[in-house]
């Protein structure tokens, strides 16, 4: 019951930050709801921008794929991303901040149309960009609902549960804008950064340390492998390199960027980000691994056992059982098994917020999506001109409590599975779509031709994966189901885990291509449709 | 110094594929941290390093003045 109340407590700060926020706005403008006014503070900015890009899967996915896969998790996910965003944020970041406030853009889109002096082909790059952060607020509802259902041990039912989690996040995010959100992810962030240090020092003693822990999994044929990464090929560990390309080409990443009341302020995020990556990752996936040895835990205890059992007889299993064995099987819940088995209730009831605030992560992702929906079409197509400016933030507010309502109808009748695909195969997409910020900032030559192609690749080839995952059933772990070969050479397999393409990540050739289409069909149409001179002066200034 | 400072990034790109601890476990650091695992957050505190390095002596300072 506390850790239900720590979560409820939870849920009225955030609350009362919206109110805060909205009581401490100083204009009515769209900047100020949309981007905090321009006037984040650094300490704000740098946990504000960190906790925007961890989701639910930091704390609670992390930790379940370390479990099935040891410590490979944290080289994959965890320590390219410390490199390759904050690298990102430095090239890219600065640049977005200094066009968006010498020009007042509010979204990518806006950049992109003024750019390449388009008008329509913007308009296909916002709902490609749309149809692909969609899905993360579908299922930040769905958490919301599942997570409230387990803390109070069923005695708010799942829909009631969505429907508080997405109440709470529409109220601060319809009363707090940017700045409203900003504050909550930087709160977020405050507590995951507490919880996983301490969750590591007590989980060890509860399980009477950890040395002992690491030798008894070595000891074990079975268990070994999880501390080395024999069971992955290094071409598969490279293309996980490209992933976190994706993070500065979502929008809700690239609006954030705009909100720093100085560029300098990016210095101390760029810096602190890999430090910040290294406190929330390395506690979860290494709490991950080490439950391999809980076996005191019951629930964890039943989870190797289906794993076990999923390794020994997948091959004679239907494709119904095996699914119902590895849903047995899964990890997302180990860390929450490992404080039932472990540590006392208070760290219960912190671990309860922790995840309460991972699963309410989609609220910058709503103000992302309001934002666009008002700059990107209500405003572009005259609705700002003909209702005046104060309808911008009107339609906005509007607007994020239409897309939680709908979210939360979806959630209901939806299947999960469907959105997890759908959020597996978004990154690749945003990865995809980097070329586009690439070229329009760095590459005098683009078209906007070739960012309508780099923009349909990517639509088309999520849209490709998508299909290959939904209707090829995974085959046993180990093996693989053939796609598309040339003579004897496989080039899209379907594994156990995903889709890949020659052995590797889909998100390699996605983003290869994406950059080859963009120069290719720029180069082909830079006579007739290379922007002008006065517009090319105020991107590429020397 | 600018070259350098991105000269340590690209590095570190490279250093991301250790292959060389591939297939080890041991030693364990501390008695308790795999090497891998070891590694790859010596490699996280390494690319604050490198970029401390690049927003001292790469710094895009000309959008400050915009």
């Amino acid at each position: 019951m506390i850790p239900a109340l720590v979560v409820f407590a939870y849920l009225g700060v955030v609350l009362y930050i919206g109110i805060f926020a909205f009581r401490t706005s100083r204009s009515n403008s769209a900047e100020d709801y949309f981007l905090a006014g321009r006037s984040l503070g650094p300490t704000v900015f740098l946990l504000s921008l960190f906790g925007t890009n961890m989701t639910a899967f930091s704390i609670l996915g992390a930790s379940g794929h370390a479990f099935a896969n040891g410590i490979v998790t944290f080289g994959l996910m965890a320590s390219s991303s410390a490199l390759v965003i904050p690298v990102c944020l430095f090239a890219i970041g600065t640049r977005l901040w200094a066009l968006g406030k010498r020009n007042h853009f509010m979204t990518p889109v806006q950049m992109f149309r003024d750019r390449w002096e388009c008008g329509h082909i913007g308009t296909v790059i916002f709902a490609v960009q749309a149809a692909l952060l969609v899905p993360y607020i579908i299922i930040a509802v769905m958490g919301g609902g599942t997570v409230l259902r387990a803390i109070t041990n069923g005695y708010i039912p799942y829909e009631l549960g969505g429907a508080i989690v997405s109440s709470v996040v529409m109220a601060y995010v319809f009363l707090g804008g940017m700045r409203g959100t900003a504050w909550v992810n930087a709160l977020q962030t405050t507590l995951f950064l507490l919880f996983g240090t301490i969750a590591v020092f007590v989980i060890g003693g509860g399980m009477g340390g950890f040395r002992e822990a690491m030798e008894a999994l070595l000891a074990s044929p079975a268990t070994s492998p999880l501390l080395t990464r024999e069971r992955i090929s290094p071409w598969y560990f490279f293309s996980y390199t490209f992933i976190p390309l994706s993070s500065i080409a979502f929008p809700h990443i690239c609006i954030f960027c705009l909100t720093a009341r100085n560029v300098t302020y990016f210095r101390k995020t760029i810096v602190l980000y890999p430090i910040c990556m290294l406190f929330i990752w390395m506690p979860s996936v290494f709490l991950g691994v080490v439950a391999n040895q809980a076996t005191a835990v019951p629930a964890i205890q039943a989870k190797l056992e289906a794993r076990a059992q999923l390794a020994t007889q997948s091959a004679a299993l239907t494709p119904d059982a095996r699914a119902q064995l590895r849903a047995r099987a899964a990890g997302d819940d180990v860390i929450l098994r490992l404080v039932d088995g472990y540590a006392p209730l208070w760290l219960a009831a912190l671990l309860g917020a922790a995840v309460m605030a991972a699963v309410m992560a989609s609220d910058s992702q709503i103000l992302a999506l309001s934002t666009m929906f008002t700059e990107d079409i209500f405003a572009f197509y005259q609705g700002a001109k003909r209702f005046g400016p104060h309808m911008q933030v009107i339609t906005g507010r509007i607007f994020v409590v239409l897309v939680t309502a709908v979210a939360y109808l979806i959630a209901l009748r939806t299947p999960q599975s469907i959105f997890d695909v759908a959020t597996q195969y978004a990154f690749a997409g945003y990865a995809s779509l980097v070329p586009l910020l690439v070229a329009a900032l760095f590459w005098k030559n683009s078209t906007k031709w070739g960012a309508l192609a780099t923009t349909l690749w990517t639509a088309s080839a999520v849209a490709a994966v998508a299909v290959i995952q939904n209707y090829i059933p995974p085959p046993p772990p180990g093996t693989s189901i053939v796609v598309w070969a040339i003579g004897d050479w496989e080039i899209v397999t379907r594994g156990a885990t995903g889709t890949f393409v020659t052995g590797m990540l889909p998100v390699v050739p996605m983003t290869l291509i994406s950059a080859m289409l963009m120069i290719a069909v720029s180069l082909a149409t830079k006579d007739f449709a290379k922007p002008s001179d006065a517009t090319l002066s105020r991107y590429f200034r020397r | 110094m600018r070259s350098l400072a991105i000269a340590a990034v690209v590095l570190l790109y490279v250093l991301h594929q250790d292959f060389w601890f591939w297939r080890e476990a041991r030693p364990l650091v501390f008695g308790f941290l795999p090497i891998g695992l070891f590694y790859h957050a010596a490699f996280t505190v390494a690319s604050a390093g490198a970029l401390w390095l690049l927003v001292i002596f790469a710094w895009p300072s000309h959008l400050e003045e915009e």
